[in-house]
């Protein structure tokens, strides 16, 4: 009855074929490690948002003048309106954290390098649409911190030279954020920008399935073959992979769920106070962060001197320490992709660059004080220095042997 | 390192607490949204004392019923003075251009005052007015200097003075409570607006411990299975 109904299917529509090469046949290597989790749970926080986000939209209102009201509204009045809003608000940190550590697997295994260049490119994208999607996200509650945090980071584009005030002007709609930059932050938010995230991560996928998933040797699995073809180390992702990211996506769950139940605004990080106070366009906050996320690259930006008043040379400098991590395949010369048979230069590189981008990203909470500016620069010039310098001390670099085949 | 890791994460935390509070000292009140008969007394001193300047318009008459253990009709005898229908919300009649003009500043909404101000800064605020005759309302406040808010419960508190010279409060003579009691009076109110800023925090709690319950029968059932089909790996 059952196959059938799938012959019928398959006649019209690939449905068993994409069942095979995307999880029943494809081949995973068989010594993935924690760090593989991220990849799928990012996903799961994706589908999170997106039906969280469906039910806040049917209760929310994008107009300055009711916004705030009805996100009190959905917290109080609507049925399990505060779980599926705490969901969403949760579930944009958890976005972030899972995503920085799935990049972070990235960088310490090579996965950015040959042939999965174009994988990374649109992880890459991924991450940027993402970041204008929290950003455009954040300005909708309307509290204090929505609104001058939108009004800070809309007034960069204004930096930009000759065209930079007519550009910030033409994106907010208005001479300050407003109502319409409101509606239109709306629009981007739960329209285009998923959109855009769907059909990336999409790319994502197919361009990943396409080349192989590397893993924490960086051994190329599909170089050594059984006789039916079959990469020796490989085994198929459904089920040996369903099944583990199955118990990846409980212990990510009762975490989410800790966070979620017991401390929805984590201390200010999540939730910050200022923004329960509604957005008053006459009364700036003593102290402007952004939410924990984006506080590197506002590091970035503050760390780099004006020039004649102009805050134009830290914005070029906040887009540089982007367009680097884009690329990162071309700048990295070593032959070995894993962090485990890298020699000590990369090794060393990598541990400075971590630390100067959490240092830079504490910093970016902080008012800027002599001695933090001092230390933001230091680390901004590190965090450059790793991308800069990286073509020669990869290429130098005392690398081991890489094995044949996959350890443990 | 363990332990050095820990520190750092709390320090990061007492960051994002003093920053909320503006460099004064805060006092301490511990805080229990479950405690009914603390947020009782609470919601009489709110309706008493702050809702006729202040409002709570997203704050309902007949949730904060349920939510206290009382009866609509409790509620409607005893703590309704400013709207007739249970289903209301806390608003005022006042009206925000009038306020502006009496205050100087329209009062704000406290529905969700206990988020953004912080509780330990409530009680403070609240308990720290004294007289200072330069000021219009003739008080000024330790925690926020020069608010446009006279104070209000001095029925209760009496007027305290403000040393000269080492700048503490000292409490009046024949004050109606004593601080002991004004203290507790204060704490009510604060653990009231607490509630208030978000009511569904007795249903989260409530809610938790099953959810993570769930979790670790789930996990009781796939981490094994996982360990079934992955026997025959490596």
């Amino acid at each position: 009855m059952f196959s059938g109904f799938m012959n019928w299917v398959d006649a019209r529509f690939p449905a068993s074929k994409m069942w095979r090469e995307h999880l029943s046949e494809y081949y995973a290597p068989k010594n993935f490690n924690f760090w593989y989790f991220f990849g799928s749970l990012a996903l799961l926080v994706l589908v999170i948002q997106i039906v969280t986000g469906i039910f806040l939209t049917m209760n929310y209102k994008p107009d300055a003048a009711l916004a705030f009201a009805s996100v009190e509204y959905i917290m109080r009045d609507v049925p399990w309106g505060w779980l599926i809003r705490y969901m969403h608000s949760t579930g944009a940190s958890a976005f972030f954290i899972v995503v920085y550590l799935h990049m972070f697997r990235g960088l310490i295994y090579g996965s950015y390098k040959q042939p999965r260049e174009l994988v990374w490119l649109f992880g890459m994208l991924i991450y940027l649409v993402l970041m204008a999607e929290a950003f455009m996200g954040y300005l909708l509650p309307w509290g204090q911190m929505s609104y001058w945090g939108a009004q800070v980071i809309i007034s960069l584009f204004g930096a930009i030279p000759f065209i930079g005030e007519q550009l910030a002007l033409w994106i907010r709609g208005d001479f300050v954020v407003a109502d319409a930059t409101l509606n239109r932050f709306f629009a981007f938010h739960v329209i285009a920008l998923p959109i855009v995230l769907l059909g990336l991560v999409v790319a994502h996928i197919i361009a990943l399935h396409e080349v192989g998933s590397n893993n924490p040797d960086g051994v190329e699995i599909k170089k050594l073959k059984n006789k039916e073809g079959k990469p020796l180390d490989g085994i198929p992702f459904h089920p040996y992979y369903t099944v583990k990211d199955i118990v990846g996506v409980i212990v990510f769950l009762f975490i989410f769920s800790l966070v979620l139940f017991y401390m929805p605004e984590m201390g200010g990080w999540f939730l910050e106070h200022a923004n329960f106070i509604p957005a008053d366009p006459l009364k700036t906050p003593e102290h402007i962060a952004p939410v924990w996320y984006f506080t590197p690259f506002y590091a970035i930006l503050r760390a780099v001197p004006s020039i004649n008043a102009s805050a134009f040379p830290g914005v070029v400098a906040m887009g540089l320490s982007i367009v680097f991590l884009f690329l990162l395949p071309w700048l990295d010369r070593s032959p070995v992709k894993s962090i485990r048979y890298r020699g000590p230069y990369f090794k060393i590189a990598l541990t400075l660059f971590i630390i100067s981008f959490l240092v830079l990203g504490f910093l970016g909470t902080q008012p800027a004080t002599e001695l933090y500016t001092l230390i933001a620069q230091i680390s901004s010039v590190i965090y450059f220095a790793f991308f800069i310098f990286m073509p020669f001390y990869t290429k130098f670099d005392k690398d081991k042997p890489v094995p044949e085949r996959v350890t443990s | 390192m363990k332990h050095l890791i820990f520190t750092v994460f709390l320090s990061l935390f007492s960051v994002q607490a003093m920053a909320a509070g503006g460099g004064v000292h805060l006092d301490h009140t511990d805080i229990d949204i479950t405690d009914q008969a603390s947020l009782q007394r609470g919601a009489k001193t709110f309706v008493n004392y702050c809702l006729s300047c202040h409002q709570a318009a997203y704050m309902r008459y007949n949730r904060m019923a349920k939510d206290l253990g009382l009866t609509d009709d409790q509620v409607k005898d005893n703590l309704m003075f400013a709207s007739d229908k249970i289903g209301d919300t806390m608003t005022i009649a006042m009206r925000p251009e009038d306020a502006k003009k009496w205050f100087g500043v329209t009062p704000p909404d406290l529905s969700v005052i206990a988020r953004s101000r912080g509780t330990d800064w409530l009680y403070t605020y609240l308990r720290t007015f004294y007289l200072d005759s330069s000021r219009p309302v003739g008080t000024n406040n330790l925690a926020f200097k020069d608010v446009g808010m006279p104070h209000v419960l001095w029925e209760q508190q009496g007027y305290q003075t403000k040393d000269p010279e080492t700048g503490e409060l000292i409490a009046p003579e024949n004050a109606p409570l004593s601080t002991h009691e004004y203290n507790q009076l204060v704490h009510d109110l604060v653990n009231f607006l607490a509630y208030m800023s978000e009511p569904s925090k007795l249903q989260r709690m409530a809610l938790a411990k099953w959810v993570l319950l769930y979790l670790i029968v789930f996990f009781l059932i796939a981490y094994p299975l996982k360990k079934a089909f992955w026997k025959d790996i490596h």
